[in-house]
């Protein structure tokens, strides 16, 4: 009698300790959505290959809206994005890119 | 305090800036919602300052706009004023891959569980809303909340403070649902998956993994609501990982996919993306090289002030009212404590509603300003566990972690 008291009241203590379990139960709805895109592009000049290889993966709001940091800093940033995240860059258009970025968000 | 602790992360001075004078006919179109945006500074250390803010997601009211696609959305500071809870509407946003489904059928969504299990299943929502229903409060927050004040600043999302939001959760502990496909005598680590995918296809997929004891804690649980609603679609409709007192990068979105394995997880974002320094704060000098780098894990604790800005003017000699918002990390709020001298005395605050250990705590104080002139607000938090905010920024190439003492200066008059 004792121990089955002893698990009745472990199992309610173990319950209020995290929830405040409800009888209520829940109903789910299915949803359908569109999400807003970006026509923004990286503006002014030698913005070509920027524009041509990193806006599959993303807007260029958030690039545009980095602080300044050093050529070392970008090109880390740009060889991340090839090495890690498998953005196509072509080869050629690296320089390019880290161009872009120093000569616009550079120090 | 050093000025380098300042936050006026609550000035968010709101402007209008009018675009029909620049944008041109093709403007005018995309504008007609309203002739104007609105816009928010906010202050980051060297900027830029200027995000615009966006009602333009599904399910999202105003929000700060840091990237359109995938959408990374900041949750405006004066919402954290309004409650302990943060409204669906405007609980920030965060994705890793643009490729998110738009639409999630209730009926044919499937959670399949597999791996290092006695039998694979696979679960419909209605599955899961058969099973016991469990409710927590709990923070999410992102593990680069508040990266635009690292200094030396580092590349990533320039988020303010506004990267978190607190929800009372609702679903089924992930323990009862591993229980249902039996998890086998050596396994190791649970592996999460959603319904997101990369752009690019030999692109590591979003995938988080925790150590199987943690996954079984009886407090790690599979939300199908949040705030008594069923998720917004961008915070992981229909089923969101919750782990209570972890950062969010484990909270994976629209999951769809449990693994259980029996050897370490080796996919980039568990192994090597979203790791800090193994030191205390996760700490380094910039450029310090040869440090050992482990997963992020349980959060630190936070407080900040969220009636009064940067730059706000309170009377001299007259008793005001500070309040806002604190969170212990992974154990509740012990104390939190106010200054009005940048730090040098500190006096206890009134403590709000307990909503649970892992939810935000509302405080209050009641200050005076001796006489005219320029205050430094300070505002920090102890836990359960004894851990206290410390006076001094960390700091780490990731912009991870960041929980110093926020100052906010003011003028009494």
């Amino acid at each position: 009698m004792s121990r089955t008291m002893f698990v009745v009241a472990f199992v309610f203590s173990a319950a209020c300790a995290h929830l405040a379990a409800n009888a209520a139960p829940f109903t789910l709805k299915s949803e359908s959505v569109n999400f807003p895109d970006s026509d923004k592009t990286f503006p002014g000049p030698g913005a070509d290959a920027i524009n041509n290889n990193c806006l599959s993966c993303h807007s260029a709001g958030m690039v545009l809206t980095q602080p300044a940091l050093s050529k070392d800093a970008w090109t880390a940033e740009v060889h991340k994005m090839i090495a890690n995240y498998k953005a196509p860059i072509d080869p050629n258009d690296v320089d390019a890119i880290v161009a872009y970025l120093v000569r616009t968000k550079g120090k | 305090m050093s000025s380098g602790l300042e936050n006026d992360s609550h000035r968010h001075a709101m402007t209008r800036r009018y675009l029909l004078g620049a944008a041109g006919l093709g403007g005018l179109a995309l504008s007609l919602r309203g002739a104007c945006a609105e816009t928010v500074d906010l202050p980051l250390p060297g900027g830029p300052d200027e995000r615009d803010i966006t009602t333009a997601f599904p399910q999202k009211g105003a929000m700060i706009l840091q990237r359109t696609r995938p959408p990374l959305l900041e949750t405006p500071w004066s919402v954290f004023d309004k409650g302990v809870f943060t409204p669906n509407d405007q609980f920030y946003v965060r994705w890793h891959w643009a490729v998110i489904p738009t639409s999630v059928d209730i009926n044919t969504f499937k959670l399949n569980v597999h791996g290092h299990v006695n039998q694979t299943v696979s679960l419909s929502l209605q599955d899961v809303l058969a099973m016991p229903q469990v409710e927590l409060a709990a923070v999410n927050q992102c593990s680069g909340n508040s990266r635009g004040f690292f200094e030396p600043r580092v590349a990533g999302g320039e988020w303010a403070n506004g990267a978190m939001g607190n929800a009372k959760w609702t679903g089924v502990r992930l323990k009862d649902v591993l229980d249902r496909a039996g998890v086998k005598p050596g396994a190791v680590q649970v592996r999460f998956n959603g319904l997101d995918e990369p752009v690019v296809p030999d692109a590591p997929d979003f995938k988080k993994s925790l150590a199987i004891d943690h996954a079984r804690d009886g407090e790690v649980m599979l939300a199908y609501a949040m705030n008594g609603e069923q998720l917004p679609v961008l915070n992981g409709f229909p089923l969101r990982l919750v782990v209570p007192g972890w950062y969010a990068t484990y909270w994976v979105k629209m999951v769809s996919d449990i693994e259980v394995l029996d050897q370490p997880d080796d996919n980039y974002w568990t192994k090597t993306a979203y790791t800090i320094p193994d030191t205390p704060r996760a700490n380094v000098t910039p450029g310090q090289t040869g440090v050992k780098m482990i997963p992020i894990n349980r959060m630190v604790p936070r407080s900040f002030i969220t009636n009064v800005s940067a730059g706000a003017t309170l009377p001299a000699a007259k008793p005001s009212l500070l309040r806002g918002i604190a969170f212990g990390g992974d154990s509740g709020v012990a104390s939190v404590d106010v200054s009005t001298d940048g730090g040098k005395t500190w006096t206890p605050a009134q403590l709000g509603k307990d909503e649970g250990k892992y939810s935000f705590r509302q405080w209050q104080s009641q200050i005076t300003l001796p006489s005219a002139g320029k205050y430094s607000l300070a505002v920090r938090c102890k836990n359960a566990s004894g851990e206290a905010q410390p006076d001094t920024p960390n700091w780490n190439g990731s912009g991870f972690m960041r929980n110093v003492i926020e100052t906010t200066n003011v003028v009494a008059s």
